[in-house]
């Protein structure tokens, strides 16, 4: 129910410790692209019904930024990986 | 049938065998002028105003379950019109206006009722920004008064008001807030709308949204078939994203989960609405004496009609801090409703990039308020093809035009508004 979640530093943890910052999919554009881009990171989103990813920060455990994917309708944890090992091309 | 005394007293008189159904269950025709897909409170009084104020009489609503068992049947009830901003003021005043004189047009018991709205300011600062907020509602001719705690405590007794974090400083009343019956409102506008010849179809999935060569609607799949218009009109807010898909947009919108409680029922005790403004939680108490509350959406995104226990467990916190009393009380259901949060919390009802398509979404959780006025506006919308005055800031293009309406200031991080 992603009431528990299992940050990959600090093990079985209950959701009311991390902080959701939400859709981890959209990319920041550079600061020189359009305005165009910059309205759809800052406003657009797909919403899908189903499999998403997100941003959660575990504020009151390792603080570390984590990408959780999970399901919003069964509310089922897939993954949680390490923001940052993510972004060095770690899978989720 | 008209409602009336004197029809209660005739079909008493029968053995009250000659009620009709308030509505007819109609198969789709091929075709209609305007096709309304979702049968919410929204969508209905959409498809309402659409026959009765701007006279187009050929109008489907398609709704993919049974009327009344989306969010116009899951939320808290509470009315009222007691916002800051300009964008938003004249359009919350115009439908509680629409709300006083609703059961009168609609010939139905919605159970409307203004028994004032009180929020509640807990520090120095907060009432001073709820006194502007009442100077921003009297500008604008809707009421406001603010009350010291001396009044608060001759109103509502019951408050916690020496709270060692969140004292009870002041409150803004707005008496003409209130409640009303919401699965009366879903049913007073379905019988109202069928009164002037719209066809409510029930159990109709729309798939696919089927559009020509040059990108203009044509028509939606449905799970009972195709079915033609000449205009397409979303209003199926918590799965906006996913029904604007079907015609290739995104929206500035995230989906997520608000919950609500009932009590057991108890002899009249609450008899205003009140709003925390410690934290987040509002509560009322309904004609069987429940008291109905609810407080903060889950912070994720969610398109599940259920939510999770650590806001059951903050709500029912933010409740005893406020009413003590609350204690004694046992919860006797919980729900949820799936919503589409927007990116400055407030609503759209606008065209889109596609001509023949119009918007109704973004209703955060303030939707059961606007019932009217949503409809009213949006039908005046696609009726003229321009927007109605008093929802003109209420545009899907306003993000990128740098027009967003924030009534908390909270920037576009849609699980906070
Ligand atoms: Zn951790």
């Amino acid at each position: 129910m992603a009431s528990l979640i299992t940050c990959p530093h600090c093990g079985r943890r209950p959701k009311e410790e991390f902080s959701i910052r939400g859709d981890a999919v959209p990319e920041r554009p550079t600061p020189v692209a359009s305005e165009e881009a910059w309205h759809a990171y800052v406003y657009l989103r797909e919403n899908p019904r189903g499999t998403i990813r997100e941003y959660w920060h575990h504020a009151a455990g390792c603080r570390r930024w984590l990408v959780v994917e999970r399901d919003n309708v069964t509310h089922e944890v897939y993954a949680v990986t390490d923001a940052r090992d993510l972004a060095k091309g770690g899978a989720a | 049938m008209r409602y009336s005394a004197l029809s209660i007293l005739r079909q008493a008189l029968s053995g009250n065998r000659g009620w009709k159904p308030a509505w007819r269950e109609p198969e789709p025709k091929p075709h209609y002028d305007v096709v309304i897909v979702g049968g919410g409170g929204h969508g209905l009084s959409t498809a309402y105003y659409l026959a009765k104020e701007f006279g187009i009489k050929n109008i489907a609503v398609l709704e993919k379950g049974y009327i009344g068992s989306g969010n116009v049947g899951r939320n808290t009830t509470i009315v009222r019109s007691n916002y800051l901003l300009e964008g938003n003021i004249p359009f919350y005043e115009f439908s509680l206006k629409l709300w006083e004189g609703l059961e009168a047009d609609l010939n139905y018991n919605a159970m409307v009722s203004q028994r004032g709205v009180m929020m509640l300011a807990h520090s120095d600062g907060q009432r001073d920004a709820f006194a502007r907020r009442g100077n921003a509602m009297r500008m604008h001719g809707v009421d406001a008064e603010l009350l010291d705690r001396e009044d608060l405590q001759k109103m509502m007794p019951y408050l916690n008001y020496d709270h060692a974090r969140f004292p009870i400083k002041a409150g803004l009343l707005q008496k003409r807030g209130g409640t009303a019956r919401h699965d009366a409102v879903a049913w007073g506008y379905a019988r109202g709308a069928d009164s002037h010849g719209v066809d409510i179809i029930q159990h109709c999935e729309v798939t696919a949204i089927r559009r020509d060569e040059k990108g203009r609607v044509t028509g939606v799949e449905t799970s009972k078939g195709f079915i033609g218009c000449n205009k397409l009109a979303l209003a199926t807010a918590g799965h906006s994203s996913e029904t604007a898909r079907m015609a290739d947009l995104r929206l500035p919108i995230e989906t997520h989960v608000l919950q609500a409680f009932v009590s057991e029922g108890i002899k009249p005790v609450i008899d205003n609405v009140i709003v925390y403004g410690g934290g987040h939680f509002y509560i009322s108490q309904s004609d069987k004496g429940g008291l109905v509350f609810g407080a903060d959406i889950d912070y994720y995104s969610s398109y599940a009609q259920r939510g999770n226990l650590a806001i059951v467990e903050s709500t029912m916190e933010e409740g005893v801090s406020l009413i003590p009393g609350l204690s004694r009380l046992r919860v006797l259901r919980s729900w949820g409703g799936v919503m589409d949060m927007s990116m400055d919390g407030s609503p759209i009802i606008d065209r889109t990039p596609i001509e023949n398509l119009y918007l109704n979404a973004g209703w955060c959780y303030g939707g059961f308020k606007a019932t009217p006025a949503s409809g009213f506006c949006f039908a005046h919308l696609i009726a003229k093809n321009e927007p109605h005055h008093v929802a003109r800031a209420l545009r899907l293009d306003r993000f990128e035009r740098g027009y967003a309406v924030d009534e908390a200031g909270k920037g576009p991080q849609p699980n906070i508004h």
